[in-house]
Formats: structure tokens, sequence, C-alpha cells
């Protein structure tokens, strides 16, 4: 399963979708307020219209080995360990790109 | 008032572009193609660079070029001089690369040549310091230019794509006399974010480094070549099969 819709279709009621919880890492080259607004754009007359997108950004955030701690690098300015200055080397988040997870309304049964 | 439950999904959005590049890389490995993926900003000297290598490297290495330009063939043109298969893609208004075009390449590749005659596929990217970073295409090596009269603080503000670049070719360093750049600024730079790049100035002008980039991209060659022929864990994976 790689797509929404592909989930959505293996659904035998095909549920309403009403939010679409997205995961972006700050270290990515993605831009939450254009892909809000791609969103809108693209969903129009699809299953997914009418679904509002949730994006939590997660930050950048390296491990520095001779420290042996977490730093924040400042991205466009300084990526290196503040303490020590070696290169950024490991990076434990910022890197994420994912639909987490979806919301969907319960079906209403008529008896 | 609508009840609602949340269903987990945990899907990468780059997973298609993801599964295209591995499907990608598999036709390589199984016809012991080695590819590079060839990026920067528009101008920093992409076709120049490939000029020269085909010149340099086309007698010795079987090259084919899959060129993305977003709506001419002016590049492929440039590069069909140097008498190699030159694939050109219009990514449209596309401002990358992605693994369908290039699978797209792949195909006519394998049905108007012979594609295990080639032992080096150099992709052009469309010029563009940001998206191309995150599409992967199926390549074995990245490669991004960086022009000297870009200015030193590119690397800060585009890292992703010198934090993805296996090797870093500085361009247009005959230019160095005439402007205000420092050329070991831009190199710390780039290791702030990279640690492992291999860093080649080069000019495509004078001839200055291009010796060195020749000889990385010849081992870059002689390494998957062995590694093919030893069928190694790295390259297996690679499901080869019939469309």
């Amino acid at each position: 399963m790689i797509t929404i819709r592909d989930w959505w279709e293996s659904q035998p009621e095909r549920p309403k979708i009403s939010k679409v919880y997205l995961i972006v890492g700050q270290f990515t080259c993605v831009e939450p307020v254009s892909l809000q607004f791609a969103f809108a754009a693209q969903t129009c007359d699809t299953f997914l219209a009418g679904a509002t997108l949730e994006i939590q950004e997660t930050p950048l955030i390296a491990f520095c080995h001779t420290c042996q701690q977490e730093y924040r690098p400042e991205i466009g300015i300084q990526y290196a360990c503040p303490t020590c200055r070696s290169p950024m080397d490991d990076i434990r988040s910022g890197r994420e790109l994912k639909i987490d997870r979806i919301e969907c309304e319960e079906q209403l049964l008529c008896t | 008032m609508h009840m609602t439950h949340d269903v987990a999904l945990g899907i990468n959005l780059l997973h298609a572009n993801q599964e295209g590049a591995e499907h990608n890389r598999a036709h390589f490995d199984e016809w012991g193609i080695t590819c590079c993926n060839i990026m920067s900003s528009p101008g920093a000297g992409k076709t120049a660079l490939l000029e020269k290598t085909l010149e340099a490297l086309s007698t010795s290495l079987q090259i084919a070029v899959i060129e993305g330009d977003m709506t001419t063939e002016l590049d492929a043109d440039r590069l069909r001089q140097y008498g190699v298969p030159v694939i050109a893609i219009n990514t449209g208004r596309s401002c990358h690369l992605d693994s369908r075009m290039v699978a797209g390449g792949i195909h006519r590749l394998q049905h108007e040549y012979n594609p295990s005659s080639f032992d080096l596929v150099l992709v052009e990217n469309v010029g563009n310091l940001v998206c191309p970073a995150e599409f992967e295409v199926g390549e074995h090596a990245k490669i991004a230019l960086l022009s000297i009269t870009e200015g030193e603080d590119k690397p800060l503000k585009y890292p992703i794509m010198f934090r993805e670049a296996d090797c870093l070719l500085i361009t247009k360093t005959d230019l160095a006399p005439y402007l205000d750049v420092d050329l070991s600024q831009i190199e710390a730079n780039v290791r702030q974010i990279n640690p492992t790049v291999t860093i080649i100035p080069v000019s495509v002008k004078t001839g200055v480094g291009l010796d060195d980039w020749y000889a990385w991209v010849r081992s870059m060659v002689d390494r998957h070549c062995q590694n093919h022929h030893l069928g190694s864990a790295s390259l297996v994976g690679a499901v080869p099969h019939n469309h």
C-alpha cells in the first residue's frame, strides 16, 4: 500500500476521510504552506474532497559523535556541532516525509 | 455531530518514487551499467562538463546520456555531436526528473540499443538546486555541481542537495581571479553538511581538475563492474524482469 487511495479502495465501506495527518521534517525540500495550497487544489472532486490537511513539522536534530550529544543545527546558517565544530553527520530527525494517519467519519448504520 | 476514528497509515510520501528508482537500478545492475545522476542549478555547467567527459571517456567506456530538459533538445543536440546515444526526456513544466521519467528513458535504451553494451549512463537532471535532491532516479551516485559564481553560501541555503551528493564538482574555477569568492569557504560549508563527499574543483575552460573527475568516474565504474561480476550482495535484491 503506497497511497491513501490504495487504502481507501481496499475498504468495503469506502469511508469519508475528514483529515490527513502528515509528518514533514524541516530538513526536506517540502514547504508546508505550499503543500496546503496544493492539497486543496489537488483533492477537489476526488475522494479526498473536503478533507483537511494537518501538517506536523519535525525539527532538524543531529547527533554529534565527538560530544556524544544531540544538537539542533540552524538551517541556512550553521550545521556543524556548536560545541566542537564537527560536521553534521548523523541526522536523528528532520528528514521525515510521511502520511502518519487519517481521520475517518463513522458510517451511520441504517436499520 | 460526526463520530470519527483514526487509521494509522505510515506511508512514506516518496515511496512510489523510490520503488520506481529501485526498479530502474535493478535494470542498470542487470546490464552492468553504472548510473550517475548529475544535478546543479541552471548554468552551473552540467552540459559543458558532460561534453568534456564524453570527449575524454567515450573511447574507453561505452556511455549513454539521459538528458532531462524542460522544453527543448538544445542540450541533447550539443551532446549528440560526441557520437554517443543521447535520450532526451522533456520534463514539460516539471522542475526535476523522477524515477518514472527516467524509466521511460531506460525503456528506450533497452529497445533502441543493446543495453548490456553500456558501462555508464549519465543522467543530466533539470537545472534546479532543490527538488532533484529528493527524487532518486535509480542512480548509483549523485553528482552535484556548484559554480563559484553562485557564492559560498549556497551549500548552507540549499543543504539537501549537498547533503545527498557523493561527489561535488566546484566548477568555473578559472573565474576565481575575477570574483570575491573564497573556494576554501565553499568547501568548508559543504563539509559542515556532508563530511564524506568527494570535492573536486574543476574548470572545463582550462582543464584544471578534470583528470581527477575522470578518475573518480572510472573508479565508480570499476567498483560497480566488480560487484556486478561477483554478484555482490549490495546489488542483489535487483530482480530482473521484462515489461
